[in-house]
C-alpha cells in the first residue's frame, strides 16, 4: 500500500513538472514580459535594469528552475494588471470557487445517486421516465444556456434568487464563506445547479446502468435465496458494488467542475478563480494564467491520487492486487 | 416412508415464460416428492427445466417467468402462492439454495463473517456475537481450517472449493429443511468436486436435510442421490431409485442418457449418443416431446402425451409401458 502510494506520488510529480514546463513556456512565447511591465517610453538601459532585476538575462534552464522553486513556495509572480502577487489574488478568489464546486458536487452526487438507484430499481415507472428526460436535457444543453435559462426563470421572471454575485460573505481567517448568510446561500443555488447538472446526469446514468448490472449478478441472486430483506439487498449489497465507478466519476469530475467553473462563474459573475482567469486571458496577464494552470493541474493530480486510494477502501480485492509486485 | 409427510411435494407444477409470441412452457406439469434426509437428483440436458424447477420451488423465478399452475408444498404447507414477504422469510430459513458458481455467489465487497452474520441475524434473534460464534462453528462444520481466523477474510482470499464450502455454510446457516443445489460442482476442479459432494451428503445426513441436487453430471447423481428424476423438455421422463434408473432405465431417453456414460469395464469404442437435440421451448412437438428422437417411436407418441406410469419403483412417462398401447400395437 505504501509503495503504491509512493509510486503514484512520483507519477503525480512528473505530471506537475510537465505542466510547469508548459506554464513556464507561456512566459517565453507570449511576448517579452519586460514590455508588459515598463511603459512605452522607458529607455533601453532601464529596460535592461528591469530585465536583470527580474533575472530574465539568466540562461533558460536557470530561469525555469527558479520559476519552479518559487512556484513550490507559492510565489507565482506579480499580476500585470493588478500589480499584486498572483498568489494573493488566487487565495482571495479560491474560497468562492471551491465552495461553488463543492456545492455543485454534493448536489450532483446526492441527486445523481438517488435518481440512479430509483430508476435502476423501477425501470418502468413514470418517475424513471421523467428522470431519463431530465438527464437528456442536462447532458445535451450547454452549461451557459442552462445558467441563462435559470436566471431568466428564477431571477428575472420570479425574482426569487439573485442573478449574479455571491451575496454577503463572512470572513473566517483568510477564507471568505457565503455559506453562513441567507443571501450567500441563495446566491449559491443557481450556480451550483448550473455547474452540477451535467455531472448529476452522468452520475445518474452510471448508477442506473451499474445498478441494473449488479442486480443481475449471482451474488444478488444468492442474497435473495438467503432470504435477506429487499432493503439489505438493494442498499447493502447492490449499491455498494456500484460505488467504485461512482467514486471515479465524482472524483475525476470534481477537477473538471473546478475547471468548468469558468463558464458558470462568467454567467453568474461569480467572483472566483474562473472569472479571474477569464479576465487574465482578456488582458494577457500571463502570471495569473500560468498560476491557474498549475493550480488546476495540482487539483486534478491530487484528486486522482485520492480516488485511487479510495478504491482500495471500497473494494478489498484491489488491496491484494496492489500488494503483489507487478 | 409413505406415512411420513415429505419435506417437499411438487404437484403438477407448470412454469411459463410470457413472451411477445405467447407463453412458452418451461415446466409442463411435473410432480415429485422429497422425503426428509433424502437426496433427489434431477438430471437432463441444458434447457430441460432443471434449474427453473429449483427456482420455482424457492420462489425466485425471474420475470417474465411465472408459475402457471400446480402446487408446491413444504412439509405440507403450500408455498407457491405466498405473499413475497412471507416467501422471503422461508428462503434461507427453511429452504437453502446453492448456485453453480462459487466464485460469483459471494458478494466480493463483504467479509465472509459479515455475510454469514447478516444471514443468521435475518432469520434468528441471535446477538451479533452469538451469530458470529455460530458462523465460526458452521465454517468448521463445512471443513474450513482455522475458521476463527479465516472468517474475517474476503471471498477472493479463498480458493474455489473453499468458497463453495462458504456458500454451503451460508445456505445451511439456519438449518433449512430443504437444500436446492443447482449444479454445485460444475464450476469446480474434478478433485474438489468429490469433496464438495461428500460434504453435502454428510451434512444432509447429519441434519436430516432433504436435498434437491440439480446437475447434468450422471456421475455425481449416481454417487450421491437416493432417487433420480430425468427431465426432458420441461417434463419428468422417468423418476425412480438411482440404482434402478442407472442400471435399468426404462424411458428411451433415460436409456440414451445412461448409454452416454463412459464405463471403464466395457471397453466400447463409441459411446451411444442420442440423435438430434432437445426441441426449443417454442417448438415442442405434440404428443411425447421426445418422439422425433426416439428409436421406439410409434403412432400414438406423435399425438398423445404420455402420462407417468408406475412400473415397480419407477414412474415413467412413456407409451411403451402402457399395457393398452402395447396391445393395440400388437393388434396393428
Amino acid at each position: 500500500m505504501l509503495a503504491f502510494t509512493i509510486r503514484r506520488a512520483l507519477q503525480a510529480i512528473g505530471v506537475l513538472l510537465a505542466v510547469g514546463i508548459i506554464a513556464f513556456a507561456m512566459f517565453r512565447f507570449a511576448g517579452d514580459p519586460v514590455n508588459q511591465i515598463v511603459s512605452l517610453d522607458t529607455p533601453a538601459a532601464e529596460r535592461e535594469q528591469v530585465r536583470r532585476s527580474l533575472g530574465l538575462d539568466d540562461p533558460v534552464p536557470v530561469q525555469f528552475v527558479r520559476y519552479l522553486a518559487q512556484s513550490i513556495q507559492g510565489d507565482f509572480g506579480v499580476s500585470y494588471q493588478f500589480r499584486q502577487p498572483v498568489s494573493d489574488l488566487l487565495a482571495e478568489r479560491m474560497p468562492a470557487t471551491l465552495e461553488l464546486a463543492i456545492c455543485a458536487t454534493i448536489f450532483s452526487t446526492v441527486f445523481g445517486v438517488l435518481m440512479g438507484v430509483y430508476s435502476g430499481l423501477r425501470r418502468d415507472s413514470f418517475l424513471t421516465k421523467v428522470f431519463q428526460t431530465v438527464s437528456l436535457v442536462g447532458i445535451s444543453l450547454p452549461t451557459f444556456l442552462i445558467g441563462i435559462l435559470l436566471i431568466y426563470l428564477f431571477a428575472v421572471t420570479l425574482g426569487w434568487l439573485p442573478s449574479y454575485g455571491r451575496g454577503d460573505t463572512v470572513q473566517i481567517g483568510w477564507w471568505s464563506t457565503g455559506l453562513l448568510t441567507v443571501s450567500g446561500l441563495k446566491a449559491l443555488i443557481m450556480p451550483s445547479i448550473t455547474l452540477g447538472l451535467f455531472q448529476m446526469t452522468l452520475i445518474m446514468r452510471i448508477v442506473r446502468a451499474e445498478m441494473m448490472e449488479v442486480l443481475r449478478t449471482d451474488y444478488i441472486k444468492f442474497a435473495r435465496a438467503r432470504g435477506l430483506t429487499t432493503r439489505a439487498i438493494h442498499f447493502g449489497h447492490a449499491l455498494k458494488n456500484t460505488l467504485v465507478p461512482v467514486i471515479t466519476i465524482v472524483g475525476l469530475q470534481f477537477g473538471s467542475v473546478i475547471a468548468f467553473a469558468i463558464i458558470t462563474e462568467t454567467v453568474f459573475q461569480w467572483p472566483g478563480m474562473g472569472l479571474l482567469f477569464v479576465q487574465a486571458v482578456q488582458n494577457v496577464d500571463i502570471p495569473i494564467m500560468a498560476a491557474y494552470l498549475m493550480l488546476v493541474a495540482l487539483i486534478f493530480v491530487a484528486i486522482n491520487l485520492a480516488v485511487d486510494i479510495l478504491y482500495t477502501v471500497v473494494d478489498p480485492r484491489l488491496r491484494t492486487t496492489i500488494r503483489q509486485p507487478t | 416412508m409413505s406415512v411420513v409427510q415429505p419435506v417437499l411435494s411438487v404437484r403438477d407444477l407448470r412454469v411459463e415464460f410470457v413472451t411477445r409470441r405467447g407463453a412458452l412452457k418451461a415446466i409442463d406439469g411435473i410432480s415429485f416428492d422429497i422425503a426428509k434426509g433424502e437426496v433427489l437428483g434431477v438430471v437432463g440436458e441444458s434447457g430441460a427445466g432443471k434449474s427453473v424447477t429449483g427456482s420455482a420451488v424457492i420462489g425466485l423465478i425471474d420475470p417474465p417467468g411465472r408459475i402457471a399452475g400446480g402446487e408446491i408444498l413444504l412439509s405440507g404447507m403450500r408455498i407457491d402462492n405466498l405473499p413475497p414477504e412471507e416467501m422471503r422469510r422461508i428462503r434461507g430459513k427453511r429452504i437453502g439454495m446453492i448456485f453453480q458458481d462459487p466464485l460469483t455467489s459471494l458478494n466480493p465487497l463483504y467479509r465472509v463473517s459479515e455475510q454469514l452474520v447478516e444471514t443468521i441475524r435475518t432469520h434468528t434473534n441471535l446477538s451479533s456475537s452469538a451469530a458470529r460464534k455460530r458462523a465460526i462453528d458452521l465454517l468448521a462444520d463445512v471443513g474450513i481450517p482455522a475458521p476463527e481466523r479465516r472468517i474475517d477474510s474476503y471471498p477472493h482470499e479463498f480458493s474455489g472449493g473453499m468458497r463453495q464450502r462458504v456458500v454451503i455454510a451460508l445456505a445451511l446457516c439456519v438449518e433449512p429443511e430443504l437444500i436446492i443445489a443447482d449444479e454445485p460442482t460444475t464450476a469446480l476442479d474434478v478433485s474438489v468436486q468429490a469433496q464438495i459432494i461428500a460434504l453435502l451428503k454428510r451434512l444432509g445426513r447429519e441434519h436430516g436435510t432433504a436435498i434437491m441436487l440439480v446437475t447434468h453430471d450422471m456421475g455425481v447423481i449416481a454417487e450421491t442421490a437416493d432417487r433420480v428424476a430425468v427431465m426432458y423438455a420441461g417434463r419428468i421422463a422417468e423418476i425412480g431409485p438411482v440404482r434402478d434408473v442407472v442400471q435399468n432405465p426404462l424411458h428411451p431417453y433415460a436409456k440414451g442418457l445412461m448409454g452416454a456414460i463412459p464405463s471403464l469395464e466395457s471397453a466400447a469404442d463409441r459411446l451411444v449418443q442420442i440423435p438430434g437435440s432437445m426441441p426449443r421451448l417454442s417448438a415442442i412437438p405434440p404428443g411425447c416431446p421426445f418422439n422425433p428422437r426416439c428409436p421406439y417411436v410409434f403412432d400414438r407418441c406423435r399425438v398423445e402425451r404420455p402420462e407417468p406410469i408406475q412400473q415397480s419403483e419407477h414412474r415413467v412417462a412413456c407409451h411403451l409401458y402402457d399395457q393398452s398401447s402395447v396391445r393395440s400395437e400388437a393388434v396393428a
